[in-house]
């Protein structure tokens, strides 16, 4: 049944880094605008188009 | 997003209709052509012009119709943001070549507007770089102080229709963290991983395992460590607060029952004993924590719409073209010109245009000396004007909080304690006592009875009697009658008016402005020349006194003089220096005329340089439907106390009820010791006056309620506005006012029926923590949706009958 202690210790690892990566993700803001990120990408950028012209 | 209104536009549905390129209005009046493309006016087409000479045209491309109609506004209306004082205040950072700032930016509502405020440094140079925050509409600005100011950037921002509201009391916004959330996901996490751990409790080992039921045993322990001492934090918080203001809170059932089943828990792994409740504890606190955030949720939404939806009428006088004309003070662009008369309050922040100003920021400060304001100065919102009418240029658009926050100084407050709150506070108090002993009782049975289960049905019996459904049903039922009295022309100041209203049994009114509104006819009799009668124009202009403003209407002819001197005796009249001319105008007593005999008509006496030369007749209208409103209050005492001379007596005589009280001549003295008396003798006084003159009577009385037509002094000593148009329902708002105590009683009930039959399943030992923690919230919620539904339901059939 040592299999079974391995088995826990690595999901429990594997849930506190989710966990933790989660706490993290929260923190520095990612979910604060959840709607600016989805349309700032498709935005072209035409800035150096401008230096030219 | 619901936010793009502008997106919607009549013109689909007529194609020949030519609406605007930039904000997609239709352009009614006049259409402006450039580069084959129709805008509606100049301000639309300027925007234009920049993004265009900017080659910032992609703004039209991602969204159709991107733009807001635009005013023109002048560029100088910034100016401020360079004093440095303000700066600092503003900035989230600054050093000689970096600068770093956050706007508000309430335009913000579709792609095109993130895009344009993203490329910000493409139409200023010295912005290094912003950056939208879409949810809360806000940029952030970088940029280089050496090559650009605040000023401008803020200006050039305005020019292209964003312009920033700068509100300087909280500036500096915090980044916004979820405290509540992170909790919530710990907990979460630590109730899934220990129901895996404790599987093997419930479906039972082997003899030979053993050692894995204690290392899984263990393993829980430690992750309830966290779930106890980071989660559930706030309960032992609130817990050790109300120790030290040796209160006791609805936290502290709360708080024991955790602590009782963590450290049960612990001790029985630790000696052996048995597995312990973790999976109990982590899921309650997990349910408890979804509990608190969905209440936290239903909170904000309710101050959101107390505080921007549901906002007062306030009137000022904006100039348009060469006319004064009243606007509703939420219309003000910056840049606007204003006109404020004496004893009224400066609705926004705004830079002063006339030579000088005495200012009262009593209603701000609480200190009540006026200070003094020259030519150029700001004059903040909620200072009030003493003396002659000043002319003043807006900065800032007016802010519903700003203003609400104001009338909910404490300074104006009632020295009365809500009866609601106390009563809340008293039933919490009771009920955890009595939950506290109940459950000790509980635990002492059940150590006799059954030792093994006792810690969870101790837990259980704190953990369900818990009241804060009672908490709850207070906000709710009267923040949503708040709403309702809104959507109607009824603005409270607070929920706790709504409680003192439904008890409500005696009326009084003001008869100027309140029973009469508007007159019937205004004339002069007497000798002045077209100047002299310019001039008292000119003086009555300065005063908001119903009267005055009939005058004023009476008089045709063009009246732009400065009024010096100014002083307004409330109850007598006004005086004041106009063209060299001392004028006083008012009652007979205060101008020195003989009163005359006619009593059928109210007079208002004109005196030039001590002389008297004539006086105005003046009849006033009976307000539309005042007899029915009246008649529908025929159960109560109703009491009508004037200022004026007994003109009226025989026409009030037939608009109130034989048993009415009718004062003439009362001063605003004697108004008040009127409401003292009626109160002494045990009744509850509402009164509805005009405000300003009465404004110590609004005040005295239980409910003080401002009654605003078109042009509204907003007066913070009263307790409501009501629109002038909806005092005949007067008698259907102070029947709501009484059911929304029926239904906060009836929600009362529901929440103790609750906590009772919950109870008694808790003590037998049917119930698990559990269960408990999920059956808290549900009980919550059925408080909040009862009260929500009931208070819908009640107004709209008691409403079905308003006129």
């Amino acid at each position: 049944m040592t299999i079974i202690i391995l088995l826990i210790s690595i999901s429990l690892t594997i849930a506190i880094l989710f966990l933790g990566s989660f706490l993290w993700s929260m923190k520095s803001g990612q979910f604060d605008d959840t709607y600016g990120p989805s349309v700032r990408m498709l935005f072209e950028d035409k800035k150096e188009k401008k230096q030219e012209g | 997003m619901s936010n793009s209104v502008v997106e919607e536009s009549p013109a689909s549905k007529i194609t020949e209709k030519i609406t605007c390129y930039h904000c997609g209005q239709d352009c009614e009046d006049e259409i402006l052509q450039k580069n084959g493309k129709n805008f509606c006016c100049y301000g639309c087409q300027t925007v234009y012009d920049i993004l265009n000479e900017n080659n910032l045209c992609e703004y039209y491309t991602y969204d159709t119709k991107p733009g807001l109609k635009h005013e023109l506004v002048d560029n100088d209306a910034f100016a401020y943001l360079d004093e440095k004082g303000i700066k600092d205040k503003l900035l989230l950072f600054q050093s000689a070549t970096f600068a770093k700032v956050e706007f508000y930016v309430p335009a913000i509502h579709c792609i095109s507007c993130l895009w344009l405020l993203e490329n910000l440094q493409r139409l200023c140079t010295g912005v290094l770089r912003s950056q939208v925050n879409f949810a809360r509409k806000r940029v952030t600005i970088e940029f280089d102080p050496s090559q650009i100011s605040l000023s401008t950037i803020a200006a050039r921002m305005t020019s292209v229709g964003y312009a920033p509201l700068i509100n300087l009391e909280n500036s500096k916004s915090q980044k916004e963290t979820h405290p509540l959330i992170a909790k919530l996901s710990v907990a979460g996490f630590a109730f899934g991983n220990i129901m895996l751990l404790s599987f093997p409790e419930y479906l039972g080992l082997d003899a030979s395992e053993q050692y894995l039921q204690q290392l899984f045993s263990y393993l829980n322990i430690a992750l309830s460590v966290p779930v106890l001492i980071y989660s559930s934090s706030d309960y032992f918080k609130n817990t050790w607060t109300s120790i030290q203001q040796k209160q006791i809170n609805i936290d502290v059932p709360i708080a024991i029952g955790l602590a009782a089943l963590f450290f049960r828990s612990t001790y029985d792994i630790l000696f052996h004993i048995g597995p312990g409740y973790f999976d109990s504890f982590s899921g309650l606190v997990f349910f408890l924590l979804i509990g608190r955030w969905f209440q936290d949720k239903t909170y904000e939404s309710l101050a959101f719409d107390r505080d921007y939806k549901s906002y007062f009428p306030l009137a000022i006088h904006k100039q348009i073209g060469v006319e004064w004309k009243p606007v509703v003070v939420y219309d003000l662009e910056c840049g606007d010109v204003i006109k404020v008369r004496n004893i009224e309050v400066v609705p926004t922040d705004a830079t002063l245009l006339s030579e000088q100003a005495y200012i009262d920021y009593s209603f701000v400060t609480g200190e009540s000396k006026p200070v003094k304001a020259n030519v150029g100065d700001l004059v903040y919102a909620g200072g009030r004007l003493l003396g002659e009418p000043v002319i003043l240029e807006v900065q800032k658009k007016t802010s519903q909080s700003h203003l609400t926050s104001l009338w909910n100084n404490a300074v104006f407050q009632k020295p009365k304690e809500s009866r609601y709150k106390k009563m809340i506070d008293k039933a919490a108090r009771g009920f955890t006592w009595f939950v506290l002993f109940f459950s000790i009782a509980t635990a002492v049975y059940w150590y006799y009875a059954d030792s093994a289960n006792m810690w969870l049905i101790l837990t259980s019996v704190l953990i369900v009697a818990c009241p804060c459904a009672l908490a709850l049903a207070a906000p709710f039922t009267y923040g949503n009658m708040l709403r309702v009295f809104g959507k109607h022309g009824f603005y409270l100041k607070n929920a706790d008016v709504i409680e003192r209203m439904a008890g409500i049994n005696a009326l009084v009114f003001d008869k100027t402005g309140t029973i009469t509104q508007g007159a019937a006819t205004v004339h002069f009799e007497g000798d002045l020349t077209q100047h002299e009668l310019s001039c008292i124009k000119s003086l009555a202009a300065s005063s908001v006194h119903p009267m005055s403003e009939l005058i004023v209407k009476h008089l045709t002819m063009p009246a732009h003089w400065t009024v010096k001197n100014l002083i307004e005796r409330p109850g007598k009249g006004i005086e004041g220096e106009v063209a060299c001319l001392p004028l006083k105008i008012g009652s007979a007593n205060f101008v020195g005329a003989n009163a005359l005999p006619d009593q059928t008509s109210s007079h208002v006496f004109v005196s030039v340089s001590g002389e008297v030369k004539g006086h105005f007749t003046i009849t006033t209208a009976l307000r539309n439907g005042i007899k029915q409103a009246l008649v529908n209050m025929n159960a109560l005492p109703v009491a009508m106390l004037s200022g004026d001379n007994e003109s009226d007596k025989l026409r009030m005589k037939q608009v109130f009820p034989a048993s009415a009280k009718l004062l003439f001549h009362q001063s605003p003295q004697d108004k008040m010791n009127f409401i003292q008396d009626w109160k002494a003798e045990g009744k509850q006084v509402m009164m509805l006056g005009d405000g300003l003159n009465d404004a110590g009577a609004l005040k005295q009385s239980d409910v003080g309620i401002s009654i605003s037509d078109n042009a509204g002094v907003f007066t913070p000593a009263c307790d409501g506005i009501l629109q002038g148009s909806q005092l005949t329902n007067l008698a259907l708002y102070l029947r709501l006012a009484k059911a929304s105590t029926t239904i906060l009683k009836a929600a009362f009930a529901i929440s103790f029926f609750y906590n009772i039959i919950s109870l008694s399943f808790a003590v037998t030992g049917y119930l698990t923590p559990l269960v408990a923690a999920i059956l808290m919230p549900i009980s919550s919620i059925s408080v909040v949706g009862f009260s929500s539904i009931a208070v819908g339901v009640v107004s709209r059939s008691i409403l079905k009958k308003s006129v």
